[in-house]
């Protein structure tokens, strides 16, 4: 059987129908938005992380160094009081030293893949028109452990490149920018003006046109020689099973490695803390949709504690306590708040149904994309919790009001 | 009967006393309501309390019934001092030893007239569920209102009504029955049976029952009648 105060509660709020059904409604309208709203902005978050994750290397290690290096006189006498003048730096060929056996290490860390890169920039020549692109030097059987570029081919195939080590892959936007296809030569010059010719082995199209557009994939030793930076990798790119524990890892390979080692948390900071102000004004919005509904809420309890003054009279005067009557109306508030919630999400799940069907072409995608939505039970969770919280603080004032009804005042007042 | 009763008071037989009872309203003008007064009401005893509008019998009732507070004086319920009790002990001792009637019944107008007689052993909690609901419905045969369980209280007439009001004053079987003009809204009839069953109360099933009245043939069936004027009693016979 139902308890004493919700039984009370409930039968109270039955008493009033109107009110408690435009009160319920507000909450349901709130809890309804703030999960599609929620749901979107999550998704959207996720949607972004993910492809920033898929899309990047989870940790970059490059040819800097953080700090700039020790001279060894500092190194040996580190505590002691030392002046040094007229540093020239050594002049030295860019790129990752002794990158093989860096690799080598690597691959002996667990749950790991890591690949060279020789990345540089080169003018694309063909029948008369040149357009700059960047080159990825890699070494061909390893690009699809360490990129998504495979998911993303539209012609050709990635794996041509072993075959053919004078081959490049390229985005599609270069190709129709070229007026180019599958198959064709291309003639790559070097800023150093070393030209070399590549045959058109695969095409790849991300939706991101910048991408598309001057990205492209070749065999480490043929761009190694056509920068004239031989037997160099200007960069390790370093993928994780678990790409959450990027920073730590990243922390490590510095340490052990000195070059510089960022991870994807680092290089995408700035987006971060955008998402994460992003969330907040969200949630602030949303917020407020369900704190106007709780005002609805506190109306109608406030308008029952005050009709219902001679009842809690009654009730205190059999024996109840203050606190069994603000129980009653918190009850009041809780009974609001779940029925609310379990109105408004389905309705809310409806509007999120609605919005996946809202297919948009963003800045920057060549490709309309349906909108992003988190349809993760904690999404459903927040809303129902916050829209349940919401309506029991608003039962809040008007409980303490009830519980302090002095009986004797409204028996005097009714005589 | 309660557990709490002492020896003493078995002996005595008081089951309420009160002791130079003194309230007064702070305010601009400090209002007396009651003033010094005195009274113990015994088992089995059928007290009336009258005197004139304002002359302060409700407020003693109330500070009888622990819904009020001396501003002097002591009160004691079945030999225990309760000036010292706080407010969840009293309600305490409301639920278990007192049962309120007053003028206009209040019924709780979303309840069914069983589910009103419920609420007081409901709250007690000492009996399950299918024992309060058998309670109540023999509470209501024995006013003959066994019929009117499932009614909500507008569909009663008013002594229907105070009746009900008086089953759920005895739900968990009180020493003590305080009653505010209980027939002050009644017709003669239902006056009468009031009148009747409370002095029934007192008599046959040993209660100790005080009735605030105007009523003067009410008053003269009492075994004792308390006249107030001006918050004192003048005269206790």
């Amino acid at each position: 059987m139902l308890g004493l105060a919700p039984a009370i509660a409930l039968k109270h709020l039955l008493a009033r129908p109107r009110q408690s059904i435009v009160s319920l409604s507000g909450i349901v309208l709130g809890v309804a938005f703030f999960l599609a709203v929620s749901s979107l902005m999550q998704g959207s978050e996720s949607d972004f992380i993910r492809r920033l994750v898929d899309n990047s290397p989870h940790i970059t290690v490059s040819d800097e160094f953080r700090n700039p290096r020790l001279q060894p006189v500092a190194q040996l006498f580190g505590e002691g009081a030392i002046e040094i003048h007229g540093v020239k730096p050594l002049t030295e060929t860019r790129g990752v030293r002794h990158y093989p056996q860096i690799l080598e290490a690597l691959r002996t860390m667990p749950h790991l893949r890591a690949s060279p890169v020789l990345a540089g920039q080169a003018i694309v020549t063909f029948a008369g028109k040149d357009v700059a692109v960047s080159l990825n030097g890699m070494i061909p059987s390893e690009v699809s452990d360490i990129t998504t570029i495979r998911d993303y081919m539209v012609a050709g195939s990635l794996d041509e490149l072993v075959a053919n080590p004078d081959g490049i892959v390229v985005g599609d936007g270069l190709v129709r920018k070229l007026s180019l296809s599958l198959g064709q030569n291309v003639t790559l010059t070097s800023p150093t003006g070393e030209v070399r010719t590549f045959k058109i082995l695969g095409l790849f199209h991300t939706g991101r046109a910048t991408y598309d557009d001057t990205q492209a994939f070749a065999d480490l030793k043929r761009v190694q020689a056509l920068l004239k930076r031989p037997n160099r990798a200007n960069t390790i790119i370093v993928k994780l099973d678990d790409p959450h524990g990027a920073q730590q890892v990243a922390a490590e390979i510095e340490r052990r490695f000195g070059y510089k080692s960022v991870s994807w948390q680092e290089a995408s900071e700035d987006l971060m803390s955008t998402l994460a102000t992003r969330n907040i004004i969200m949630y602030t919005v949303v917020s407020a949709v369900l704190i106007v509904a709780a005002f609805g809420i506190y109306n109608v309890i406030s308008t029952v504690v005050l009709e219902k003054q001679r009842d809690i009279a009654i009730l205190k005067s059999i024996g109840f306590r203050a606190r069994d009557i603000r129980r009653v109306f918190l009850i009041q508030g809780l009974l609001l708040g779940i029925a609310g919630s379990v109105a408004g999400l389905p309705l809310g799940a409806a509007l999120m149904w609605g919005l996946m069907q809202v297919r948009l072409k963003f800045p920057g995608s060549s490709d309309p994309v349906p909108l992003p939505i988190d349809w993760n039970w904690r999404q459903f969770a927040i809303a129902a919790a916050f829209a349940i919280a919401a309506a029991v603080f608003a039962g809040l004032l008007p409980a303490r009001k009830g519980a302090r009804v002095q009986p004797v005042d409204i028996l005097r007042g009714a005589q | 009967m309660s557990e709490s009763v002492t020896a003493a008071d078995i002996k005595a037989d008081i089951i309420v006393e009160a002791e130079h009872l003194t309230r007064t309203l702070a305010g601009e003008v400090t209002a007396t309501l009651v003033s010094d007064a005195s009274i113990a009401i015994r088992r089995g005893e059928f007290v009336t309390i009258t005197g004139a509008s304002g002359s302060g019998k409700s407020s003693l009732l109330y500070l009888l019934g622990l819904l009020d507070r001396p501003t002097s004086g002591a009160v004691r319920l079945l030999g225990r001092d309760t000036a010292m009790l706080d407010d969840d002990e009293r309600a305490a001792l409301r639920l278990a030893e007192l049962g309120y009637v007053f003028q206009f019944h209040f019924l709780l107008p979303e309840f069914t007239v069983a589910e009103n007689v419920m609420l007081p052993m409901q709250r007690l909690g000492h009996l399950p569920e299918e024992e309060i609901e058998a309670r109540a419905m023999d509470l209501l045969a024995s006013f003959s209102l066994a019929d009117q369980a499932g009614k909500l209280p507008r569909q009663l007439s008013g002594g229907q009504s105070q009746r009900v009001a008086i089953a759920r004053a005895l739900a968990n079987d009180p020493l003590l029955i305080l009653a505010d003009e209980p027939t002050g809204n009644l017709d003669s009839v239902s006056s009468a049976n009031v009148q009747t069953i409370l002095k029934d109360l007192a008599h046959a099933y040993g209660r100790a029952v005080a009735v605030v009245t105007h009523d003067r043939d009410f008053a003269a069936a009492a075994d004792r009648t308390i006249v107030m004027q001006d918050g004192r009693i003048i005269r206790d016979e």
